[in-house]
C-alpha cells in the first residue's frame, strides 16, 4: 500500500474553494454563481416591469429595454435556472445513489467555471457598453452583423458557447455517475425519482446542447468571418436559425423542468409521509416526455410560414406531452391523497407548484392548436404561459428543493417562518404579475414591446404586473435574509433532518463528511432509507468493510482552462488573433498538464474519517 | 388565497371587458378571426374543465388529509392503482382528440391559397424597420401605413420582408404571420365589417418594434373602386413653388408620391393626409395632422427610436418649408 | 495493486476496464461521442439545407477533385484499422508493437491533414471562401470541423505514445489508449458520411 503515503497538497479557505473538486462544494458554488446572476436577471425583470407600468413611458429607451429583456432571458434561462439545477444534482445526486462522488470530480470543477467565465463574459457586455439585444433567441437577421454592427451579439454567442461547454460536461458527468456510480442494490428501479429525472435530464443535456454549439458556431462565423450561414443575400437561410435554435430550445425547456418534477417527486412523498405513487408510471412518463420533447420544436414556428402539413403534425404532436404530464400531476395528487401532510416552506412550494403548473400546462396545450396560436404567438399570452411554467414550475421547486436539501447541504435549518413568508409573497405576487398578462395577449399586446399606446385596455393590467413583480422581489429579499439568520445559527441539523426522509442522503450526517459515506450503503429496495427505518434499524447495512477511502486531489486546473477560454473569447470578439490563439494555449495546455501528470488521489485513513464529522 | 388572486384577476378582467373591437382577439371582426376565437373557447373549456378537477382534488387532498398535532402514525405505504393510472391516461387522450380534430381542419381550412382566385383581392405586403408597405399587383399602386380593402372579400396576402424579420398582425380579423427574408408567406384574411382595425408587428425587430403599427381599413367595394382610381390619378404637389422644389428634392430623393419614384425605399405618401395616423402611432383625431406631421418630420427619431429616416435639420429643411410640407402634406386627402 | 505493480508482466486482459476510473473513463467517452454524434448530425443538416446556394462560386462538381479525396478517405480507413491493431496489442500487453501501430495511426492522420490543406488551399485559389457563398460556408464548417477533430486526434494520440514511453503500459494509461481508439474510429466514420454527403452528392449534382 505505497500509494498511501503519498501525500497531497490540500488549500484552506478561499484556495480551498478555487480548487475543489468535491461535488458538495461545487454544489455550492453553483448554488452561490446561480444565485447571483438570479439577482441580476431579477433586477432586469423589475426594470422591464417599471418601464411597462403605464402606457408611453420612458424609464428606460427602446435600446436598453431591447438589451434588458434580451439579458433577462438569457441569463435566467442559461445562468440562473440551469446552474441551480446544477447545485441541486451536485449536492444531492451522489448523496441519494450512495456514491462518493461523482464519475468525473475534476470535469465536474471544469463545468462549473466554464459556465461561470461564460456567463461573467455575457455579463460584461453591460460594461462594455455593447449588450445583446436581439432578444434570447437571437433571430437573424436582426442578430446578423448587417442589422447588429456592435459587439452585443458577440457577447451572446460567445459567452453562451464557453458556458454551454461547462453544461454539456456537467450533462455527461452527471450520466455516467448514474450508470455507473450507484450502491450495490442501487438498480435503475430502485433510484429515487430525483435521480430519475437528472439522468434524463442529462441524457437530453448532452443530445440537445451540441445543436446549439452548432448554431453559435454558424452565428459566430457569420458575425466575424463573414460566413453566409443565415444571409439571405448569399443564399443563406434565416429560418435555418429558427430550426437549429428551436431543436435545441425545446429540449432545454424539458432540461429545465424535468428535475423540477423530480424535486416535487421527493418534497411531495416526504412531507405526505407516504411513498411515490406510480413510482414506474412516473418513470415511464419522464422518459416520453424526453423523448416526444425532440419531436416538437417546430411549434415554436407556428406563424414561420412551415405549411399546414408541417404545422398540423407538430401540433397533435405537442398537444400529446399533456398525457404523460397529465400522469404526473396526479401521481403527485395521489401521493398527498391518505398521507399525513405536513406544512413547511419546502412543502408549501411544492403543493403549491401542482396547481400553478397545471395552469401553466394547460395554457401550452392552448398554444399546441396551432391556427389558434397564430393570435397567441409572440404575444403577452405566450408570455404568462412560460412564465407559468418556468417560474411556477421550475423557480417554485428550485425553492422546495432549497428548503429541502438546505440542511443537508449546509448543517443548518432554515427559518420555517420566514420560510413561510418567502412562499405566500412569492406564490401571491407570482400570480398577480403573470395572470394577467394572458389577458394581456388575448387582448392584443405583442411581447417584447418596449412601451404601448395609451387607450388599449392594457393599463390596468400591466399595472398590476408591475405590482406583483414588486412582490417576487420582496420574497426573493426574504429568502436572503433567511440564508442569512440562518447562517448565524448553529450547525445543528439531524442526519434525518426532517425526520420523514426516506431516500439515503438522510442517512448521512447533515452536512456529509468530504468521503459521504464511511462504507457504501447496501440498497435493500426503493426508497432505501424509509425502509431501514421501518425495520427498525438506525443505519443503512454496509456494503463493504470499513477502510480508508480514496479521494480526488483538488486543482487549479479547471479554474485556469476556464479562465483561458474567457480570454480567447474576448480574442474572438475584438479581432485580436494573439489573445484567442493565447487563450486556447491556456486551456491545452492545461490539458496537457492533466494528461502528463496522473492524479493519483490521497487516502482518508479509517483513524481521520470522524474528524470535523457532526453526528 | 389561491382562490382569491385568480377571482380578483377575473374582476380585472370583467373591468377591461374583452378589449377593444379593432384590437382584441376576444372580439373577431372577421370570419378567419372566428375561427380561431372558436378553437380558442373549445380549448379554453377543455382546459378549465382539467383545471378544476386538478384544483378540487387538491383543495380536497389539503384539507382532508392534514397532519394533526401529535399524529406520529404512518400512512399506508401505496404503490399506485393500474385502473386509476388508465383513467388518466385514457380520459386525457380523449380531450385531445375532441381538441385535435378541429385544428388539423383549421390548419388546413386557414392554409387555402387564393392567389389564382379572380374574386380575391391580392395585396404585397413588406415589412420595413419600423413601417409596412402594401402593393396592389392588380392595380399597379403602392401604399404605406394603412392598408386599404374592400369587404366581403377574401383578401390574399403575399408576406416577405425588406430588412429584418417582422411578423404582420391584425388581432380582430385574423392571426399573424411572419414576414421573413428570402421567402414569401401567404395568408388570406376576410374583412366582413366595414371600420379601421389595428395591425401590429408581432415579432422583434429592432428598438421600436413596439412602435410599428399600421392600420386596416375596411371600406364598401365601390368606395374602395374609388380609393383605387385616386390613388392612380396623377400626384398633387404643393402650389408654392419653394415648396414644391424643397419636397421633391429633400423629400422625394426617399419616398414616393403618385407614380413617381416607385420602388423607393420610404412609404408612398400618396393622400397621406387621409390617413388615421402619421408614423402608424400618431393620432390625427387627437392631435391636428398638422403638429403632427411636424412633430414626425422635426425628428422621427425621437418619435420611433431607430427609424431610419433623417431629421429636419439633416436634411436642412427651413422651418418655412418644414411648415409648408406639413401643410401641404396635410391637406394632400383622397376623395374616396 | 499501485498501479506500478501490475506494470510488471500482471496487467489484466482489458487493462482499460480494470478499474472503476478506467470504466467511467470509457463510459463518459461513448457519451461524448453522442454529443458530437449531434454535433456533426446537426452540421450535415446545414449542409444538405444550403449546399446549393452556391451564388457565384464554383459548383460543387466542377470544383471537387475526387481522386485525391478517394485517397485521403483510404488513407483514414487505414489509419482507423492501425488503431485496431494498437489495441489489439495492449490486449496482448505488448507495449512495442503497440507503440508502432499508434505511430502509424498518427503519421497517416498527419497525411490526411496534408492532403486536406492542400485541397482547400485549391480551393480558396479557385475562388471558393468561407464567404463565397452558403455553400462554401458550410462545406468548411463541416469538413473543417472534422480536420481540426483529426489535428487534435493527432496531437492526442503523439502525446499518449510519449506517455508510454515515460510511464508504460499501467491501469491508468490503458484507458487512455483505448478511449482515443474509439475516437479516432468516431472521427474516421464521421469521414466516411462527409465523403458520401458532401463529395460523392455534390459530384452527382
Amino acid at each position: 500500500m505505497a500509494a498511501h503515503a503519498h501525500k497531497v497538497k490540500r488549500y484552506h479557505g478561499l484556495l480551498d474553494w478555487l480548487t475543489t473538486v468535491d461535488h458538495k462544494k461545487i454544489g455550492i458554488l453553483y448554488l452561490l454563481a446561480g444565485g447571483l446572476f438570479f439577482l441580476v436577471g431579477g433586477l432586469e425583470a423589475i426594470l422591464i416591469r417599471i418601464q411597462l407600468i403605464k402606457p408611453m413611458n420612458n424609464f428606460v429607451g427602446a435600446d436598453t429595454f431591447n438589451e434588458l429583456i434580451t439579458m433577462h432571458g438569457t441569463t435566467m434561462i442559461f445562468l440562473a435556472a440551469m446552474p441551480l439545477l446544477f447545485a441541486l444534482m451536485n449536492a444531492v445526486i451522489p448523496l441519494q445513489i450512495g456514491a462518493r462522488d461523482v464519475a468525473f470530480p475534476f470535469l465536474n470543477a471544469l463545468g462549473f467555471w466554464t459556465f461561470f467565465f461564460g456567463g461573467l463574459l455575457l455579463n460584461i457586455s453591460w460594461f462594455a457598453g455593447n449588450v445583446p439585444d436581439a432578444g434570447w433567441t437571437s433571430y437573424v437577421p436582426l442578430a446578423s452583423p448587417t442589422y447588429n454592427s456592435g459587439h452585443g451579439v458577440d457577447y451572446y454567442v460567445l459567452g453562451l458557447q464557453i458556458a454551454g461547454i461547462g453544461t454539456l460536461l456537467g450533462g455527461v458527468n452527471f450520466m455516467a455517475t448514474i450508470i455507473n456510480m450507484r450502491a450495490p442494490g442501487m438498480s435503475f428501479m430502485r433510484m429515487p425519482m430525483f435521480a430519475w429525472t437528472i439522468f434524463i435530464t442529462s441524457a437530453l443535456i448532452v443530445f440537445a446542447f451540441p445543436v446549439l454549439t452548432v448554431g453559435l458556431v454558424a452565428l459566430m462565423f457569420d458575425r466575424l468571418f463573414q460566413a453566409n450561414f443565415f444571409e439571405t443575400a448569399s443564399g443563406g437561410s434565416a429560418v435555418l436559425w429558427e430550426h437549429v435554435f428551436w431543436v435545441f430550445g425545446h429540449p432545454e425547456v424539458y432540461i429545465l423542468i424535468l428535475p423540477a418534477f423530480g424535486v416535487i417527486s421527493e418534497v411531495v412523498s416526504t412531507f405526505a409521509r407516504k411513498r411515490l405513487f406510480g413510482y414506474s408510471s412516473m418513470v415511464f412518463a419522464t422518459v416520453l416526455i424526453a423523448f416526444l420533447g425532440f419531436m416538437v420544436w417546430a411549434h415554436h414556428m407556428f406563424t414561420t410560414g412551415l405549411g399546414p402539413v408541417a404545422n398540423a403534425l407538430f401540433s397533435i404532436a405537442t398537444m400529446l406531452i399533456a398525457v404523460p404530464t397529465g400522469v404526473k400531476v396526479f401521481n403527485w395528487l395521489f401521493t398527498l391523497w391518505g398521507g399525513s401532510i405536513r406544512f413547511t416552506a419546502a412543502s408549501m412550494f411544492a403543493i403549491g407548484f401542482i396547481p400553478t403548473f397545471v395552469m401553466g400546462g394547460v395554457t401550452g396545450v392552448m398554444l399546441a392548436v396551432a391556427p389558434a396560436d397564430y393570435q397567441y404567438h409572440d404575444t403577452y399570452f405566450v408570455v404568462g404561459h412560460f412564465h407559468y411554467v418556468i417560474v411556477g414550475g421550475l423557480v417554485f421547486s428550485i425553492f422546495a428543493g432549497l428548503h429541502y436539501w438546505w440542511p443537508k447541504m449546509f448543517g443548518r435549518m432554515l427559518n420555517e417562518w420566514i420560510g413561510k413568508l418567502t412562499f405566500w409573497t412569492f406564490f401571491i405576487g407570482f400570480h398577480l404579475t403573470f395572470f394577467v398578462q394572458h389577458f394581456l395577449g388575448l387582448l392584443g399586446m405583442p411581447r417584447r414591446v418596449w412601451t404601448y399606446l395609451p387607450n388599449q385596455g392594457f393599463d390596468t393590467m400591466n399595472l398590476i404586473s408591475t405590482i406583483g413583480a414588486f412582490l417576487m422581489g420582496v420574497a426573493t429579499i426574504a429568502f436572503l435574509v433567511n440564508v442569512v439568520v440562518t447562517s448565524a445559527k448553529p450547525r445543528n441539523a439531524k442526519a434525518d433532518a426532517w425526520e420523514d426522509g426516506r431516500s439515503l442522503e438522510w442517512s448521512i450526517p447533515s452536512p456529509p463528511p468530504e468521503y459521504n459515506f464511511k462504507q457504501l450503503p447496501l440498497v435493500r429496495g426503493f426508497d432505501a432509507w424509509w425502509k431501514e427505518k421501518m425495520e427498525g434499524h438506525t443505519e443503512m447495512t454496509p456494503a463493504e468493510p470499513p477502510g480508508p477511502i480514496h479521494m480526488p486531489s483538488p486543482s487549479f486546473l479547471p479554474l485556469i482552462m476556464s479562465i483561458g477560454l474567457f480570454i480567447a473569447g474576448f480574442g474572438f470578439m475584438y479581432d485580436k488573433l494573439y489573445l484567442a490563439i493565447g487563450g486556447i494555449a491556456v486551456t491545452l495546455f492545461c490539458m496537457f498538464l492533466r494528461s502528463v501528470f496522473d492524479d493519483h488521489g490521497f487516502h482518508i485513513e479509517e483513524e481521520e474519517q470522524e474528524k470535523g464529522v457532526h453526528a | 388565497m389561491k382562490r382569491l388572486v385568480p377571482l380578483l384577476a377575473g374582476m380585472v378582467l370583467l373591468l377591461s371587458a374583452c378589449g377593444r373591437d379593432d384590437l382584441s382577439t376576444l372580439k373577431p371582426q372577421g370570419p378567419v378571426a372566428q375561427e380561431q376565437f372558436n378553437l380558442m373557447k373549445l380549448s379554453i373549456s377543455i382546459m378549465a374543465l382539467v383545471v378544476v378537477v386538478v384544483f378540487a382534488i387538491c383543495i380536497y387532498v389539503l384539507l382532508r388529509f392534514r397532519r394533526r398535532k401529535g399524529d406520529n402514525s404512518i400512512p399506508k405505504q401505496v404503490e399506485g392503482n393500474h385502473k386509476l393510472e388508465i383513467i388518466w391516461t385514457v380520459i386525457p387522450l380523449i380531450l385531445l382528440l375532441i381538441l385535435g380534430v378541429p385544428t388539423i381542419n383549421t390548419v388546413f381550412g386557414l392554409s387555402k391559397d387564393y392567389s389564382n382566385d379572380k374574386d380575391a383581392l391580392k395585396v404585397k405586403v413588406t415589412s420595413h424597420q419600423y413601417w409596412w408597405e402594401f402593393e396592389y399587383p392588380d392595380y399597379g399602386i403602392t401604399t404605406a401605413q394603412e392598408l386599404v380593402v374592400p369587404t366581403g372579400k377574401k383578401v390574399e396576402f403575399e408576406l416577405a420582408s425588406a430588412d429584418v424579420k417582422h411578423s404582420f398582425w391584425i388581432p380582430s380579423i385574423g392571426g399573424k404571420m411572419d414576414t421573413n427574408t428570402g421567402v414569401t408567406n401567404k395568408m388570406y384574411l376576410e374583412f366582413s365589417k366595414e371600420g379601421i382595425f389595428r395591425g401590429k408587428c408581432a415579432e422583434l425587430c429592432g428598438p421600436s418594434h413596439s412602435l410599428m403599427d399600421f392600420k386596416a381599413k375596411a371600406v364598401d367595394q365601390a368606395s374602395f373602386d374609388r380609393w383605387v382610381s385616386a390613388m392612380k390619378a396623377p400626384a398633387q404637389y404643393a402650389e408654392d413653388s419653394k415648396i414644391k422644389e424643397a419636397f421633391q428634392s429633400k423629400c422625394l430623393s426617399c419616398h414616393a408620391i403618385g407614380e413617381t419614384n416607385s420602388g423607393a425605399s420610404a412609404p408612398n405618401l400618396t393622400g397621406i393626409g387621409s390617413r388615421e395616423t402619421i408614423g402608424g402611432i400618431l393620432y390625427n383625431d387627437e392631435t391636428p395632422i398638422e403638429d403632427n406631421l411636424k412633430e414626425w418630420i422635426t425628428d422621427p427619431n425621437s418619435v420611433k427610436p431607430g427609424a431610419t429616416m433623417p431629421s429636419a435639420k439633416d436634411i436642412g429643411l427651413t422651418d418655412e418649408e418644414l411648415d409648408g410640407i406639413a401643410k401641404y402634406l396635410a391637406n394632400y386627402k383622397l376623395d374616396y | 495493486m499501485s498501479a506500478h505493480e501490475i506494470a510488471n508482466g500482471q496487467l489484466p486482459h482489458e487493462p482499460e476496464k480494470a478499474t472503476l476510473e478506467g470504466r467511467n473513463k470509457v463510459l463518459g467517452f461513448w457519451l461524448f461521442l453522442g454529443a458530437e454524434t449531434v454535433l456533426f448530425g446537426t452540421l450535415f443538416s446545414a449542409f444538405l439545407a444550403l449546399r446549393h446556394n452556391i451564388g457565384d462560386g464554383p459548383k460543387p462538381s466542377e470544383l471537387f477533385e475526387l481522386p485525391m479525396v478517394f485517397a485521403a478517405t483510404m488513407i483514414l480507413l487505414f489509419s482507423s484499422l492501425m488503431s485496431v491493431f494498437a489495441v489489439q496489442a495492449m490486449h496482448r500487453n505488448q507495449v512495442k508493437p503497440m507503440l508502432g501501430w499508434l505511430l502509424i495511426t498518427i503519421v497517416l492522420g498527419l497525411a490526411f491533414l496534408g492532403l486536406e490543406i492542400y485541397e482547400f488551399t485549391n480551393y480558396v485559389k479557385e475562388g471558393h471562401r468561407m464567404n463565397t457563398s452558403a455553400f462554401s460556408s458550410s462545406f468548411y464548417t463541416l469538413v473543417g470541423f472534422h480536420g481540426a477533430h483529426v489535428a487534435f486526434g493527432v496531437l492526442w494520440i503523439g502525446l499518449l505514445i510519449l506517455q508510454i514511453l515515460k510511464k508504460g503500459l499501467t491501469v491508468v494509461t490503458a484507458p487512455k489508449i483505448y478511449v482515443s481508439a474509439i475516437y479516432w474510429h468516431f472521427i474516421d466514420v464521421v469521414w466516411v458520411f462527409i465523403f458520401t454527403v458532401v463529395y460523392l452528392m455534390g459530384k452527382v449534382g
